[in-house]
């Protein structure tokens, strides 16, 4: 597999100017999502309002493979509601995990498709996936704030 | 003791043609493994010894009066001998087979352990810890070489203590007196370092420890394999090292003690092969190695560390020595010339082995390895299980160069021309 199908240029492009990083208030939950074997780290909060997700933001250090999908994360995954946003980063990881065996769907992923290559490449997933398991844990986590607010 | 001996010059293709690995292609291109700290390819034969064993010699240790049994126990035996001999033990006793490196030194941490836990009294004070006593190690140190001892510390209530680096990758030994003091029980630190290739001079350190009445423990996990190593003239009372780095197997280490200070070491591991005489109530223990043997051990992987030691004997450790240290000299002026690279360690001959890390304005390691591994060059990024390094200078990961006597300067032309095509994608 030719390299330039991992680094494609919307990758690249996330990489050299991601969107919406810095850590923003109001957020509901703050987590950090590390990989221990490589050193990669994210910060990341959500603000969840009426079951939508209004903001992520996030800081972060690593490769450009997880650096680009965090800020891909933010940009596809803001003002979606909890449960389509749960069900994209299902996608997502389905995606990437899959050794390029499922088809990704543009309408679902859009710029996110752009990841696809890093299925060929198993030492990168986790990778692609440190912004998206942030963003999964957090939302999670908010969900549960407001479920015992509700009670 | 050995003397002085005249390095030949190294055939490194002849050398080359003993390991078949070399041999093979990856992403369509010309294997160039450059990763050799993180373990060494292997000769045919190391291979063909194995292969032998396992045909021809194969059954249990130590326990058979048959045949097969006494031609296995003979070879595992005889590899314990070679081990002794490469590293100038004083005798085959002292050289205890670990799974790994870092086993070897977990070994000794827990024995500690045990001793600080006794409750028979009869315990060497030596090994002994508590509140007050200390624990000295480095900031260059693999985490195989610091949480061990930071576990040993938070169970026993010592205190475990560092020496810093300086800016140019050096050990800072300015506060060596006041680190190395009579509350000091064992000083454990690494030969060279895996991340920076630093190659420390442990004599001055070595000499406080025996003024205050310390332990020394060195790590030679990245110096065994690639320049001479006599305990004797290290005066060091411990030595780990691991058999894969050296051209040998995975799954076999070496824990090298003092004779007299394994023989006062109480036992870790309990079980068979390693008592004297067992009775339901207590045992008593073997001497040394047994006693930190127990169980079947890796009988296979010690022949083919036997294998290695004679292939790195035949070729000679001087040899292999002079050879890297050429070969970092090249590597070094050619990095140098890479626009926006930063070596991360010395940056020069001196003083150092042929591991070489460093950073690459706005690309990441792992980005690097990436294009690199499209070019078929293997080298290894991250923090290189020493992240309190990569702290210490700023950098989240590095890329690391590790080269070995099977390694050419085209391989290092090759290297820098792939380090062309990563600031091609990230340019």
């Amino acid at each position: 597999m030719d390299i330039d199908q991992l680094y494609q240029d919307i990758i690249l492009d996330h990489y050299r100017q991601p969107r919406g990083r810095g850590l923003r208030e109001p957020y509901d939950v703050q987590v950090r999502h590390v990989n221990p074997t490589c050193g990669d780290e994210v910060d990341l909060r959500v603000r969840v309002v009426d079951g939508k997700i209004t903001d992520i933001s996030y800081e972060g250090m690593g490769c450009s493979i997880s650096q680009a999908s965090t800020s891909v994360a933010h940009e596809l995954l803001t003002g979606r509601t909890v449960t389509e946003a749960l069900s994209t980063v299902e996608r997502f990881q389905e995606m990437v995990g899959s050794r390029g065996q499922v088809q990704p769907d543009e309408s679902v992923l859009e710029d996110a498709v752009a990841f696809a290559g890093v299925a060929k490449y198993p030492a990168r997933v986790k990778c692609a996936l440190l912004g998206w398991m942030a963003f999964k844990d957090a939302v999670v986590q908010a969900q549960a704030l407001v479920g015992g607010n509700d009670e | 003791m050995t003397t002085a001996t005249t390095a030949l010059p190294l055939d490194v293709e002849r050398i080359r043609a003993d390991f078949p690995i070399l041999g093979r292609e990856v992403n369509g291109r010309r294997l160039v493994y450059l990763d050799s700290g993180n373990t060494s390819q292997k000769p045919r034969q190391v291979i063909e010894a194995v292969r032998e064993h396992f045909e021809r010699h194969n059954a249990n240790v130590a326990r058979s009066v048959h045949t097969l049994g006494t031609e296995a126990t003979a070879a595992y035996e005889g590899a314990r001998a070679k081990v002794a001999r490469f590293i100038n033990a004083t005798s085959a006793e002292e050289v205890v087979f670990t799974k790994n490196a870092t086993e070897a030194i977990n070994l000794v941490a827990y024995a500690m352990l045990a001793a600080s836990v006794d409750r028979g009294g009869a315990v060497d004070p030596r090994f002994r810890l508590g509140p007050g006593d200390e624990v000295v190690i480095t900031e260059m140190e693999h985490h195989s070489n610091i949480v061990p001892w930071q576990l040993l510390c938070e169970r026993t209530g010592a205190t475990l203590r560092w020496f810093g680096l300086t800016d140019d990758g050096r050990l800072d030994e300015s506060t060596l007196d006041d680190l190395v003091n009579p509350r000091t029980k064992l000083v454990s630190m690494v030969l060279v370092s895996n991340i920076l290739g630093t190659a420390n001079d442990v004599s001055r350190i070595a000499a406080r420890v025996r003024e205050v009445g310390a332990l020394l423990m060195l790590d030679g996990s990245q110096a065994v394999p690639h320049r001479p190593v006599d305990v004797g003239a290290l005066d060091a009372d411990f030595l780990a090292f691991t058999g894969h780095k050296m051209l040998g197997p995975t799954g076999i280490g070496v824990l090298w003690g003092r004779g007299e200070l394994l023989a006062a070491m109480p036992p870790v591991l309990g079980g068979g092969s390693m008592i004297e005489t067992v009775t339901m109530e207590r045992s008593t223990f073997a001497p040394p190695p047994a006693r930190f043997e127990a169980g079947t051990p890796p009988i296979a992987e010690a022949v083919g560390l036997g294998a290695a030691v004679d292939y790195l004997t035949a070729v000679g450790m001087e040899s292999i020595a002079a050879y890297e240290k050429e070969l970092a000299g090249y590597a070094l002026e050619r990095l140098h010339a890479v626009p926006g690279l930063r070596i991360i360690g010395p940056d020069t001959t001196v003083g150092r082995g042929a591991t070489i890390s460093f950073a690459l304005a706005g690309v990441h390691p792992h980005d690097v390895g990436q294009i690199l591994d499209a070019e078929g060059v293997q080298v290894r990024v991250g923090h290189h299980c020493a992240r309190p390094t990569c702290v210490r200078y700023g950098v989240p990961a590095t890329t690391r160069v590790s080269l070995y006597l099977y390694n050419t300067t085209e391989e290092i032309d090759a290297l820098v021309a792939a380090l062309e095509k990563v600031r091609g994608v990230f340019g």
